[in-house]
């Protein structure tokens, strides 16, 4: 099942609410994925500063932060609950070696404008423990999880972030992962999971090489075999794509301020004026996409 | 009456709704801030009138008998699936599989409804105003879909003996769907459906769809078809 959500604001209007609007949407689809959530967020920022979201897993807190101390020059590191955003000028082909270095930690994304965050557990708890409430910002996607392929772990939890302020959440299961998986890794990209969506990801991402976001979800509709509704995000906004079978839900709505998605109307029936809202389900193989 | 779902529990307004005694006259209710709930108005029996005032989620209107439910707003997956009798009337649009399996009475949906509209529908009428996604009326076995706009891929697959009306464009036709002639008594079923809604266009500007009748049983002949 799983449950997908995701906001793309129009206008700076709701910038600080888009955390609180978002958590609902998560609770609001605890009934499609209780078993982990996740939220990538996307706050625009003008410097040169990138902002690494690790996952700590058991290691302390303390202990890394002395560690990397020496290793990196960072601005700030930040904990919330077991996650922390490491902030630094450094570029991340310096940074990711180091930090795959830490066997125990994962690295859930990178980039200029992305933080993510995500944990197993029931989604009314994972927004709760990353106080997702308080976050502001431009556009974010969430995911709540209801795990099928892969075990119930913070790397087979959504958001899947496989590049520089990229990330996938995905309703459905793909049946040529195994394949794609190994065809990607020839070519260089790596993954942390057994996990389908992860190699969407990492599809996406290779092929943003040579391609804008609406060319190479265009290109997956002939080689993501299986079942999917997708939102990738990307720093200037996020994209659509249904798979041409469409058994997996999704609804939009959109109003002069914002675009809202959702795997089910009942958890956008929060945001306001939605009701006034032009509201439509995205039609099979066709790309939506929205940004600045 | 009014029956508010930001105050009262959805399982006790289905309830109410599904128990109302036979003798009582009070027959009108609304239901307010349905916010996309889930089986709203399911497995109503009484000849009741319920209008729900905003967008509903999913299996709205299931296994309805005898009720007339109007719903302001659009609705999800599977509206009116697996009616007996009664009427069904959408006015936003309607998500997937709208009017499922269902038996008889009349589903009206005044916008669009996306794929598997009358999937494996067994003798209710469905009347579209807009058009239909694809795979509509896949495996319908009888009853009446009428659609004003225009119908996806693969309409009627594997069609039994439903009667399809289309008046826009059909981007394809299912397995063992065929073009068919509009006869007299086709035209005045059609006049009589159109007159449910209340259109006074002439049957004369739909097609009917129906089956070739070539899949019902097992021939080696049609095995690329199956």
């Amino acid at each position: 099942m799983c449950g997908i959500v995701g906001i793309y604001l129009k206008s700076k209007k709701f910038e600080k609410s888009l955390g609180e609007m978002l958590s609902k949407m998560l609770v609001s689809m605890e009934s499609r994925g209780p078993d982990s959530a996740g939220f990538a967020i996307y706050n625009s920022n003008k410097n040169k500063t990138y902002k690494y979201s690790i996952c700590l897993n058991e290691m302390s807190f303390e202990k890394f932060k002395k560690e990397i101390k020496k290793k990196v020059k960072f601005s700030s590191i930040e904990k919330n609950s077991d996650h922390i955003i490491l902030k630094s000028i450094e570029k991340p082909n310096k940074i990711l070696p180091i930090l795959e270095s830490y066997e125990k930690l994962s690295l859930v994304g990178y980039g200029k404008s992305i933080e993510i965050f995500k944990q197993v557990g029931s989604p009314s708890n994972v927004v709760k423990k990353f106080n997702l409430d308080n976050f502001s910002g431009t556009h974010a996607i969430g995911h709540t999880r209801m795990a099928t392929e892969s075990a119930i772990t913070t790397n087979g939890s959504h958001p899947y972030s496989t590049g520089e302020d990229e990330c996938l959440v995905h309703n459905g299961s793909l049946s040529n992962h195994n394949n794609l998986r190994r065809i990607l890794k020839k070519n260089g990209s790596k993954f942390n999971s057994e996990n389908d969506t992860e190699v969407a990801a990492g599809y996406i991402s290779d092929s943003l090489k040579n391609r804008n976001l609406k060319q190479t979800l265009k290109k997956g509709l002939s080689e993501l075999d299986g079942f999917y509704t997708f939102i990738a995000g990307t720093h200037s906004g996020f994209a659509v794509l249904r798979d041409e079978i469409a058994c997996k839900p999704a609804v939009i709505a959109e109003t002069k301020d914002y675009v809202a998605i959702c795997s089910e109307f009942q958890a956008m029936a929060h945001m306001p004026n939605v009701n006034n809202a032009k509201i439509f389900e995205p039609e099979p193989g066709i790309v939506y996409s929205w940004g600045k | 009456m009014n029956l508010d779902l930001k105050k009262l529990k959805l399982r006790s307004v289905n309830e109410k709704l599904q128990s109302i005694d036979r003798k009582t006259n009070s027959r009108k209710f609304t239901i307010s801030n349905p916010e996309g709930n889930h089986a709203i108005c399911a497995g109503l029996t009484e000849n009741i009138e319920v209008t729900i005032k905003g967008h509903v989620g999913y299996y709205c209107a299931g296994m309805n008998q005898n009720a007339n439910i109007i719903v302001d707003g659009n609705v999800g997956t599977g509206v009116a699936e697996n009616m007996m009798s009664g009427k069904v009337h959408v006015k936003g649009n309607a998500s997937q599989s709208a009017g499922a399996t269902a038996h008889g009475g009349t589903l009206i949906v005044d916008g669009d409804t996306s794929s598997r509209c009358g999937i494996s529908m067994k003798g209710i009428d469905i009347i579209v105003k807009g058009s239909v996604g694809h795979m509509s009326a896949f495996m319908a076995q009888s009853g009446n879909l009428v659609v004003f706009g225009n119908a996806g891929e693969a309409l009627g697959d594997s069609l039994y003996e439903t009667n399809i009306y289309v008046k826009g464009k059909v981007k394809s036709l299912g397995a063992d769907c065929e073009e068919k002639k509009m006869d007299k008594k086709h035209k005045s079923k059609l006049k009589e459906l159109l007159k449910k809604v209340g259109s006074n266009i002439k049957p004369d500007q739909f097609k009917r769809y129906g089956s070739a009748r070539k899949l019902y049983n097992f021939n080696i002949d049609n095995v690329s078809n199956y």
